[in-house]
């Protein structure tokens, strides 16, 4: 038994440490190559041009990365829990159309122009709070709130809002669509420093909150009512991780855009190499979420440098690509409930 | 001690009009108890009730003078098990489905299993004799393996009173017999007071001592095997021409079925 405990730290141990080196390498690479052996003498000196891409561009850039692919990870692998569904994610249940239709209503309003920037992230979470709202209380019935339902008036409210948000970009000006666009297509590039420490402490905490929940999370796996036989109130588990998860979806979709697949791969390919317990598999997926995005992010900056990719394509592609290849691949099969 | 468990004047209902009309009935302890009746006569949502999955309406069922309904989830877990009809289909290990079982002995900020939980879920695994599966995945047992094992973490909880809903209703007639057997020989050797849901009359007559029949909503017989199954009761409740017979080692009744044709020719 002590053989399993001495793996799961294996696992994370490894997992930290890619986590380490992908965030070295993304500080290293970009227009601006900078070698392992004058990092130390950069930092020391702080100063110069060197210098200032490292922190003032990087850095944040990876801690944006890191925070952002942890939490959407995390969000999926305790939605994929609550709702015993292997195929949802944190924009599944309408809380990134609603963020999508708060950003897009602000731009075409022009907003953000007469009264920020700062006008985008607000209005993106505040429409995602919204949904959450929605589907919380149009799924309570009788009291109880009904899984299946909530899931099925998260999917209508997305098709509702992107209906909603085509109707903008429709009427709205080459420019406004354009910017649009670009936000729904994902981005790390977050120039407020104070958001960055938004989403970073977010994440930690989201992280700490899902510990709490780690054994009914593994409970719940067995339904609803066998885990309430099991002593665990699962009524209550489930509305307090709605409620995390949703809040999460939302931080990091205002500030970095729609991200997709983060949140549907990563949970199951780290399910798949160490297992469903809950107990392992929630820090692991923060961990894979953030090691996933951080080098999506070096692949986004690089390969059509000076240019940029939107990051959501290459997660996409490179996301879609990697779970086809992990799906047809051997032992999937059993390990998929 | 007589009156172990209490059912007081259970009313429940669904929405949809289906109503338990004042169920009552006690059980003494250690008895190895069963509720028989045919389908829509209550016993899955009198069930609910006893595993606090369906609020009462009225009525209060107690285990040793203790208001199940007023004990927390967390409380009710250390005293009454649940196996239900089909266990699910996961894929985790029997030993980590069987583990579960201490849940609700743990504390809030447990985070590994202690040696304790280890050692009283590998023997309850080995009296249920799903030892030898403990690194498969459950998905993998089957049907009649899958239910040991839902035995298995059951018992791990340690209760009081073990509820069983319809356990060997999908399974075939040695493994109905294997987990019957199982449960009696807990009922004899731990003193577990044992509540079954089961729909095979002659199996409930073979096992139970004692049964509850219930019709429409509220409980229409009780008593031993022999007072409970004769021909006339069972076609009062089942609107089904029955024989019964006594069971010539056992000395339990058994009911025939006999089809319309022979009856005709007859």
């Amino acid at each position: 038994m002590n053989q399993k405990y001495s793996k799961w730290l294996l696992f994370v141990l490894i997992l930290l440490a890619l986590t380490l080196v992908s965030a070295l390498f993304s500080l290293l690479t970009g227009e601006i190559k900078i070698s392992i052996k004058e990092l130390p003498e950069i930092l020391n000196s702080k100063e110069g041009l060197q210098y200032a891409i490292l922190s003032k561009i990087r850095w944040p850039r990876i801690i944006l990365a890191f925070s952002v692919g942890g939490a959407l990870s995390l969000t999926g692998a305790i939605l994929q829990g609550i709702y015993r569904n292997p195929l949802v994610e944190p924009y599944t249940l309408g809380i990134s159309g609603g963020a999508a239709l708060g950003i897009a209503l602000v731009i075409v309003l022009g907003l953000h122009l007469s009264l920020g920037s700062f006008m985008l992230p607000l209005a993106g979470f505040s429409g995602s709070v919204i949904t959450i709202f929605l589907v919380y209380f149009l799924s309570i019935r009788k009291g109880a709130i009904n899984i299946n339902r909530m899931l099925l008036i998260g999917v209508m409210i997305s098709f509702i809002a992107s209906s909603a948000m085509m109707f903008l970009m429709a009427i709205s000006t080459t420019e406004n669509l354009h910017s649009i666009i670009f936000w729904m297509m994902g981005s790390l590039e977050e120039p407020n420093s104070f958001l960055i420490k938004v989403v970073f402490w977010s994440s930690i905490s989201g992280l700490v909150i899902s510990y709490f929940f780690a054994r009914p999370l593994n409970a719940l796996r067995l339904g609803e009512e066998k885990a309430r036989h099991l002593g665990i109130n699962s009524t209550v588990t489930i509305r307090i991780l709605f409620v995390v998860a949703s809040l999460l979806t939302g931080i990091c979709v205002a500030v970095a855009g729609i991200i997709g697949f983060v949140g549907l791969i990563i949970p199951h390919i780290i399910r798949i190499i160490i297992g469903p317990d809950y107990r392992v598999l929630l820090l692991s997926s923060f961990l894979g979420g953030s090691i996933f995005l951080m080098i999506s992010d070096i692949i986004a900056r690089t390969i059509i440098s000076p240019n940029e990719l939107p990051i959501g394509v290459i997660t996409g592609l490179v996301g879609g690509i990697v779970f086809v290849f992990v799906l047809a691949s051997a032992n999937f099969k059993s390990k998929l409930n | 001690m007589k009156n172990y468990l209490n059912i007081n004047n259970i009313v429940a209902g669904y929405h949809s009009g289906f109503q338990l009309k004042k169920v009552n009935f006690s059980i003494e302890k250690g008895k190895f108890a069963g509720i028989i009746g045919p389908n829509g006569s209550g016993k899955t949502t009198f069930f609910k009730c006893l595993t606090g999955d369906l609020k009462t309406l009225n009525g209060s069922i107690e285990l040793n003078k203790v208001d199940l309904a007023k004990l927390q989830i967390k409380e009710k877990a250390k005293k009454v098990a649940v196996v239900s009809q089909f266990t699910e289909v996961t894929d985790v290990t029997v030993e980590d489905y069987v583990i579960m079982g201490r849940m609700p002995y743990r504390s809030n900020f447990q985070f590994f299993e202690s040696k304790e939980d280890h050692e009283i879920a590998e023997k309850y695994m080995k009296l249920t004799d799903v030892f030898q599966f403990k690194n498969k995945a459950m998905s993998e047992l089957s049907g009649g393996e899958q239910q040991l094992a839902a035995i298995a973490r059951a018992l791990t909880q340690e209760p009081e009173l073990l509820l069983l809903d319809e356990p060997t209703s999908h399974l075939d007639i040695s493994h109905q017999v294997q987990i019957l057997n199982l449960i009696q020989l807990l009922n004899d050797e731990l003193g577990l007071t044992v509540l079954i849901i089961i729909h095979d009359l002659n199996l409930a007559s073979e096992y139970c001592d004692y049964l509850v029949m219930m019709k429409d909503g509220g409980v229409h017989i009780q008593g031993t095997p022999s007072d409970v199954l004769n021909y006339q009761t069972i076609e009062d409740v089942y609107n089904t021409v029955v024989i019964t017979r006594e069971n010539p080692v056992s000395k339990k009744p058994v009911v025939f079925l006999v089809s319309d044709r022979v009856m005709k020719n007859q």
